[in-house]
């Protein structure tokens, strides 16, 4: 295994995660994603765009975010939990390193309307920020459903200044959020720029995106070499929705000597019908735009998926992740929406810190039985948001009216 | 030679209508299809309903949502055109978005195309950088595989689309979702030329077709003009969607 991912160079130039990855698109955004990869392969390279987004990250955004030594649930598990605080980022969560590096690409094609699609809200947030920072229009297409349970982030990307577009097709979710998002892009694709939320879509979406969460795995690294005895963790754990917290955190160490694990939502158990554990219950399919894993029946069409968690609901995942876990390189695991509940309560008491919903299926792992988590390990794992948006979702499943 | 490359070596004005599949209801499709060949239609388009449509307005999503409500299958739909193959020899298209096809198997596919009387394939998410197997294994089996340009693609691509597919592509009208306005006679004339002059192949234009000057037009600039939206819309407003469905082929062509 160590030795397949010490060159580890993908996706290739086509997009592809060997069969996963690529361009299932209209051809009227073909265009447009090569002018995408054009401007990215530009951007790589350039001093100064480099320099204006680590000034973003750093003045702007308030990283680099802490890296947490949990002491009262490390005891309590007996091995050594870190946290990498990605709720401590300016708009509480790990969306707004892709959002910042996306709206610089986006000026320098001189692109002057912004489209999102969100779930939990927090990458419309996060999108909204930086249309705002920068003086763009910004128009966030986010479920019906999702905009029910997210009150709070409708109205603060209301605050923001950009429009909220409820989607009422399908699941009313982020699927169909989507969906809507790559119509609005088909249709006027010369003016708009897409600001995909996670490692999901068409090449070079799953890249780049990748590319600007990276800041989370490689400060990691760094901190933990700094505040620990041990020149690398044994093992990273992050929740996976479209997977970008998890590929940012994961992608630095992808060649070392490191476990890594991803959790999806199990929602009301894998065997309920009602979840979205894309990995562990999908298969290979193609949505929006790429190549990799999904829920879908035997005719393929795509199933609702369920989870507790917005930013966890959707039905596919990132063509890397389909990679990773066909190749083993990362395993899959899956929490429930009453583990990920517990979850959430247990670090708010025990640590003082409410971790998104998304975020607590990770930290749910950490409580599982068969997690194979050896003691006195050193486990990283990526708390991705605060949980601030979620005490609604909170009271409501234990019964407590706000 | 299949129907479509039969049909497209004959110099007249050709109108291609779409109808989703299994809409309005489940087994209206073998009397729809049926129905708009004898009033007139050259070719038809029939839509998999996908739980996912992205390059379709709300016209045809709502279809395609009531079709897979109504139990809509890529089974149905072949064991349908069998029986539409009785009755008629109008060539047939199917249009869909690429994973049903995918989960069924390419090879299943194709065969099942075959062998219930499927003359092309018309797959809006299936571009150029990811076709060729596809393509390949289509023209293997005598079914068309009719790839989409559109207004924003350059002359040099369109020439290796329509080298790809080998007997018909598909001129998408605007930047956008079926069902939207159409853009000024001056740019569309202006692209169609592009598509003409870059195109291998003979193409068909559709999005946003609804009218009888819009087929006279269309069919001066390609070799075909195809309507969706307008179909669907109108099959909904009739009591009866095969006799309406039948009247406006009838007027789309001239006839009345
Ligand atoms: C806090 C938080 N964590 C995780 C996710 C899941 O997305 P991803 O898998 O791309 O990190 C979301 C999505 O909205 C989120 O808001």
């Amino acid at each position: 295994m160590k030795n397949k991912f010490k060159d580890y160079n993908l996706p290739d130039d086509r997009g592809h995660f060997e069969k996963f990855g690529g361009k299932f698109v209209p051809e009227s955004l073909i265009p447009a994603l090569e002018e995408l990869e054009q401007y990215y392969a530009k951007a790589k390279t350039d001093k100064s765009f480099q320099i204006e987004l680590n000034n973003l990250l750093t003045h702007y955004s308030g990283r680099e975010t802490a890296l947490y030594f949990a002491s009262q649930i490390s005891e309590e598990l007996g091995f050594k939990v870190w946290l990498k605080r990605e709720d401590l980022n300016h708009t509480g969560a790990h969306k707004i390193n892709n959002a910042l590096g996306q709206i610089l690409l986006a000026r320098r094609m001189g692109k002057k309307r912004i489209i999102a699609e969100t779930g939990a809200g927090q990458h419309g947030v996060a999108t909204a920020t930086v249309a705002a920072l920068f003086g763009l229009d910004c128009i966030v297409y986010m479920g019906e459903e999702d905009i029910r349970r997210q009150k709070l982030n409708v109205f603060r990307m209301n605050l923001l200044g950009a429009e909220v577009r409820p989607v009422s097709s399908g699941s009313m979710t982020l699927k169909d959020a989507t969906n809507e998002a790559i119509r609005d892009w088909v249709t006027n694709v010369e003016s708009t720029y897409y600001l995909i939320g996670s490692t999901v879509g068409p090449h070079p979406y799953p890249m780049l995106v990748r590319d600007f969460q990276s800041v989370i795995g490689k400060e990691a690294k760094k901190q933990f070499e700094n505040q620990s005895e041990n020149a690398l963790p044994d093992r990273l754990v992050a929740c996976i929705g479209g997977g970008s917290n998890a590929m940012g955190l994961f992608y630095p160490f992808i060649k070392d000597d490191v476990k890594i694990v991803g959790v999806e939502a199990a929602g009301k158990g894998l065997e309920s019908g009602e979840h979205a554990a894309t990995l562990t219950k999908g298969d290979f399919g193609v949505l929006h735009g790429a190549a990799s894993t999904l829920l879908q029946n035997e005719d393929g069409q795509v199933t609702l998926p369920h989870s507790i968690s917005a930013g966890l609901d959707y039905p596919g995942i990132g063509p890397e992740h389909s990679y990773l876990n066909e190749t083993g390189r990362v395993q899959y695991f899956s929490a429930t929406d009453q583990e990920a509940l517990d979850a959430f309560q247990w670090l708010s008491e025990k640590e003082g810190i409410l971790p998104a919903l998304e975020s607590a299926h990770a930290l749910a792992y950490l409580r599982q039985e068969n997690n194979g988590i050896k003691q006195g390990e050193n486990v990283i794992v990526c708390l991705s948001g605060r949980g601030d948006k979620d005490v609604h979702t909170v009271a409501e499943a234990l019964g407590i009216e706000l | 030679m299949n129907r479509i490359q039969k049909l497209f070596c004959e110099p007249k004005e050709k109108l291609i209508p779409f109808i989703t599949a299994g809409y309005p209801t489940l087994d209206s499709t073998v009397d729809l299809v049926c129905g708009m060949a004898e009033a007139g239609a050259n070719m038809i388009e029939i839509g998999i309903p996908f739980s996912d449509p992205q390059a379709d307005g709300p016209v045809i999503q709502a279809s395609s949502q009531q079709a897979l409500d109504n139990g809509m299958t890529l089974n149905k739909i072949f064991e349908q055109v069998t029986q539409i193959r009785e009755r008629t020899d109008v060539p047939l298209a199917l249009m869909g978005y690429y994973n049903p096809i995918l989960k069924m198997g390419h090879e299943t596919f194709l065969n099942n195309c075959i062998s219930s009387g499927v003359d092309g394939l018309i797959l809006p998410d299936l571009p150029l950088e990811e076709a060729e197997p596809f393509c390949a294994l289509a023209k293997s089996k005598d079914i068309s595989p009719i790839l989409l340009v559109a207004p924003n693609t350059p002359d040099e691509r369109i020439k290796k689309i329509s080298e790809l597919a080998g007997d018909l592509i598909y001129a998408v009208s605007i930047l956008g979702i079926t069902g939207n306005d159409l853009a000024s006679k001056d740019a569309l004339a202006k692209y169609l030329n592009r598509v003409r002059e870059n195109s291998v192949t003979p193409f068909v234009v559709g999005f946003g077709i609804s009218s009888r000057e819009d087929v006279i037009w269309f069919n001066e600039y390609s070799d075909g003009a195809v309507v969706g939206s307008a179909i669907i819309k109108n099959m909904d407003e009739g009591p009866n969607p095969v006799e309406t469905t039948k009247q406006l082929i009838e007027v789309l062509k001239g006839r009345k």
